[in-house]
């Protein structure tokens, strides 16, 4: 079945970007009416496999390495496989509607975005350090490709600087790799985490690629690039933005540090990037909140909400079996429910703009009472993003705020708290604007139902994600211990 | 399923279906709107009313599922959740008529009856939540639904107030989780039972019991309107009438109240929090914040303002009877929660109507405004002579049973905070029934909406006529079996027998 399934999830978006590559806009947004679900399908169906049979090391094509590709099955990369399929088969069912709503839509889109489902699967499911480089560039490159999509001066130039951060990202991350091929001589995470003792050049290398992804994360304050990038773009390619192209190379971050940080890591370099996750929280929010327009808000957001992720790095360093547990668990959770309410609210945001014509959040006057469903969609959404109850942002909260305490870093709560309530200060300005009663604001075009739907169900997902998530972590928990113990 | 879940979950379900329903009708469809805002009301009542007899005779009703790793959510109906859940259920149905009455006309119905609705459930939500952190998720959601309400108007003033009560309610919000947060690492996930969790702890030895019992109140007290963090509810008085008859009487503060019954209850439990000294700081709190709104409702010139601080003063008679430490006082506490909800709600639905009928919205534009509005006003002196504590109404029930449950745990002081209470209680509504009453009219009347014929419309004149009722029904019928007093008495009983 797993023989089937992954050469499936990498090869299928493959070939729809070399179809569509022959094709205009419509035609092409025709082959992902039928590949998405396709993928989603596929996403759904290794899910279930795994949860079957179990995961593991899979070889590609039955070649072993070093000469073939190593893939690692385990619980974290499936369920983020998952995800990306529910996020990217919205996204991409949003574009066919959205990106034609005003005639032919911009033909290299759809490669592109084929291109990026297949890096991001390629990252997920990476068992070796270069072939997850070749998939983090082969998402960096449709990613910087979609920016440039968003047409104008303004979108080329956020592409660009997005493309030189991306490439000086991918460089020191290359060098920390070369670094660690030279110790150890094998690239495989699974080969260096048996060999890893502790040295200085292997140090510097897990610093220098850690350093490398956090740029491609945008970790603050190496963040520059994203909010001219992300609010620049047209709303589906915000979303995917947002919703998973950061997460990959935070993912790497991740599995970086919990396979080798133990033995290549130190307390002083997790409580530096837990404090840059802080930072992140409190800038990332207060810059949301004194922004004018509304897609920059959410991208200031997203910086914020990225750096709760970051607090990984010091609740699970040398901390005990369960609060580290519980620090993975609630990002884990953090991440699915920011990348699915992430991804609702650009949507929405996409068709907000396209209601009243006008970026500016103070533009959105009186919009409430239209009863536009993308306005509630965004509400539900920023339920998860300010981290309350019900939400899968708070089912994350939750556990990283029990991680921390149970670890004794108390310090960290706080920022978690913190950023609730700052999320709440900036998502309220929305709201705010919405109901104000002023003249002259009659003029609303009525999105088509497609797009009020896909914000929607995503929305919900990262609402309902809180109420069920128990499941989905003891199952997580109990498929791959010892791929996710620190 | 059995009847023992279905029950709490069909009782939620009706207002969460309306509210749903509502957000999906057409601005236009009025009737239909109308049809099922009340028959998610009536729907609801009859469940809860089948659910207090049941618990009335000794049934369980729950559901219990996990959220996460070591959390449920839980919901379970005992006796002070149906007190509460038929409290709230009741005093929708009215708010709800009134509502439609009031709003008929005007903009934005769909959206206020939608939040209105997802308003209800997350107060029957709290009513019947079983533990700590299923309180806190309706908890949360219940500042989050009132929000567009609190804005409904757009205006500066209706936006500031609605930044304010954000402002104060989510930092309580936050404060609250904190304490939750922490008491879960310490004891674990805490479900609300009978004497509480921490009996048996030995009271020098508790260290971190302290601190977080003044987080959770903290945290709850922003929504009890407890001074210092009382500063939101003035100024949400801008928002509809209806609305504040909910924040006042059936939702956002007795949320709160709610919530420190439960802790005080069925968390740490009566005699830990005797003996740590707990109850002695929540009396001393309760008796100044009553002291306290009752003196700064004296100096306010609108209707509405002063009704809300004289809710400020009203809630912390709750807080103050289960300080008390004795079963009467603690039963004197509870009937509160009806009592004060059934009149505050007259109280704001005749100066509702007040406003919306002739414009009037300070206290000395009321000069003989009892003969224009005769039956308004006289449910409004029936309301402001409850309030005050005059028998056989409803304060006076309340204010008896808090005296006798104070002299019967030897406080004699409090007795002299309930007099003082009511004196300036006399103080601040007399003056506004004798301009009603006693005073000529400055000048003829305005037409309003219902033309110079009928008083006011008729879904605007019999909730507050049915309410002013049941203020004297609930005092003169105290000693029946299902009054407010004798359920309250139930549950005290039950709270402090073994």
């Amino acid at each position: 079945m797993l023989t089937l399934l992954i050469p499936g999830l990498l090869f299928v978006p493959l070939a729809c970007a070399v179809v569509s590559v022959l094709l205009g806009f419509r035609l092409a947004g025709c082959v992902a009416r039928v590949g998405a679900p396709l993928q989603l399908a596929l996403s759904v169906a290794l899910c279930l496999a795994v949860a079957g049979q179990g995961g593991g090391l899979y070889v590609l094509g039955g070649w072993e390495p070093p000469l073939g590709i190593a893939l690692r099955v385990d619980g974290l990369a499936v369920t983020l496989v998952l995800v990306t399929a529910v996020v990217a088969a919205a996204c991409g069912l949003h574009a066919v509607v959205y990106l034609g709503v005003d005639g032919e839509g911009p033909r290299p889109f759809w490669p592109l975005f084929w291109f990026l489902w297949a890096g991001l699967n390629g990252v997920w499911l990476a068992g070796d350090l270069f072939n997850a480089y070749v998939a983090l560039e082969l998402i960096t490159l449709s990613a910087v490709g979609l920016v440039a999509l968003g047409g104008g001066a303004d979108a080329l130039r956020a592409a660009l600087r997005y493309l030189f951060a991306a490439l000086l990202g991918s460089l020191a991350y290359l060098l920390g790799v070369a670094l660690l091929y030279g110790s150890y001589g094998t690239l495989s995470l699974a080969g260096i985490s048996a060999l890893a003792t502790e040295g200085g050049p292997e140090r510097l290398a897990l610093a220098l690629m850690l350093a490398g992804l956090a740029i491609k994360t945008a970790l603050f304050p190496l963040h520059g690039w994203l909010p001219p990038a992300h609010s620049t773009a047209r709303a589906p390619v915000s979303a995917l933005l947002s919703a998973l192209v950061i997460k990959a190379s935070f993912y790497l971050m991740a599995r970086l540090w919990l396979d080798l940080g133990g033995v290549l890591g130190s307390a002083a370099l997790a409580q530096f990037l837990g404090a840059a996750g802080a930072a992140a929280i409190v800038w990332g929010s207060w810059m949301a909140w004194r922004q004018t327009r509304l897609k920059m808000l959410i991208a200031y957001s997203s910086i914020a909400q990225v750096g709760y992720l970051f607090l990984l790095f010091p609740l699970v360093f040398e901390a005990a079996d369960a609060a580290a547990q519980q620090a993975r668990q609630g990002v884990t959770l953090h991440l699915v429910s920011h990348a699915l309410a992430k991804a609702a609210m650009f949507l929405a945001a996409g068709n907000l703009l396209l209601a009243v014509g006008d970026g500016r959040v103070a533009a959105l006057a009186g919009i409430s009472r239209h009863l536009p469903v993308s306005l509630f969609s965004f509400g539900l959404a920023a339920v998860s993003v300010m981290g309350l109850p019900p939400s899968g942002g708070f089912a994350g909260k939750w556990l990283l705020l029990q991680g921390s305490l149970a670890s004794g870093q108390w310090w960290w709560a706080l920022f978690v708290l913190a950023g609730g309530l700052m999320a709440a200060a900036y998502v309220f300005r929305v709201f705010a604007a919405s109901y104000v009663e002023s003249a002259g604001s009659d003029r609303f075009r009525s999105p088509p139902l497609v797009l009020e739907v896909t914000p929607m169900v995503l929305a919900l997902a990262a609402l309902g994600l809180g109420l069920v998530a128990g499941g989905p972590l003891v199952w997580l928990a109990g498929l791959s211990p010892e791929a996710m113990s620190p | 399923m059995s009847a023992a879940v279905m029950l709490p979950v069909g009782a939620l379900a009706p207002s969460l279906l309306a509210s749903i329903v509502i957000f999906l009708l057409p601005e236009d469809r009025h009737r239909v709107r109308i049809l099922v805002n009340l028959g998610a009301a009536v729907v609801k009542l009859l469940l809860v009313v089948v659910m207090i007899w049941g618990v009335f005779q000794g049934r369980d009703y729950g559901l219990r599922f996990t959220m996460l790793p070591g959390v449920d959510f839980v919901l379970r109906a005992d006796a002070l959740a149906v007190m509460f859940a038929g409290l709230s259920a009741l005093l929708w149905l009215f708010t709800t008529v009134y509502a439609i009455g009031y709003l008929e006309g005007s903009p934005n119905r769909s959206r206020f009856f939608g939040f209105f609705s997802l308003c209800v459930a997350s107060t029957l939500g709290i009513a019947l939540a079983g533990n700590l952190f299923t309180f806190f998720l309706f908890y949360e959601m219940l500042t989050l639904a009132t929000y567009p309400l609190v804005v409904h108007r757009g205006t500066p003033e209706a936006l500031g107030a609605g930044r304010k009560y954000l402002a104060y309610t989510l930092s309580g919000g936050v404060v609250l989780l904190v304490g939750i947060a922490w008491l879960h690492g310490v004891a674990g996930d805490l479900s609300f039972q009978k004497g509480g969790h921490f009996a048996n702890v030995d009271p020098s030895t508790s260290g971190a019991l302290i601190p977080i019992f003044i987080l959770l109140i903290a945290g709850l007290g922003v929504k009890t309107a407890v001074f210092p963090l009382h500063g939101w509810l003035p100024s949400a008085m801008v928002a509809p009438a209806p609305v504040s008859a909910l924040l006042h009487a059936v939702a956002v503060v007795k949320a709160g109240a709610f919530g420190i019954v439960r802790v005080v209850f069925d968390i740490y439990g009566l005699e830990i929090s005797e003996a740590l000294g707990l109850l002695d700081a929540l009396r001393w709190l309760a008796a100044f914040t009553i002291i306290y709104g009752s003196v700064r409702a004296l100096s306010q010139i609108d209707l509405k303002r002063r009704l809300a601080f004289s809710t400020v003063s009203q809630i912390s008679y709750i807080i103050l009877g289960i300080s008390l430490f004795g079963p009467v006082g603690a039963a004197g506490g509870l009937v509160h929660l009806l009592h004060q909800g059934i009149m505050k709600v007259t109280l704001f639905f005749c100066a509702g109507n007040y406003a919306e009928t002739l414009g009037k919205h300070r206290i000395d534009e009321l000069d003989g405004v009892g003969r224009r509005m005769p039956v308004t006003s006289a449910a409004f002196t029936i309301g402001a002579f409850g309030m005050i504590g005059t028998p056989p109404l409803a304060g006076f029930v309340t204010k008896w049973t808090l005296g006798s449950g104070a002299l019967a745990a030897g406080m004699e002081w409090v007795v002299l905070v309930l007099v003082a209470s009511s004196l300036l209680n006399a103080a601040y509504f007399l003056p506004v029934l004798h301009r009603l009453w006693f005073r000529q009219a400055a000048g003829p009347w305005p037409d309003g909406p219902f033309g110079g014929r009928f008083e006011t419309g008729a879904w605007l004149l019999w909730p507050p006529l049915f309410t002013a009722a049941g203020t004297v029904l609930v005092g003169v019928l105290a000693a029946m079996p299902f009054s407010p007093l004798s359920w309250a008495e139930l549950i005290a009983a039950r709270e402090y027998l073994p």
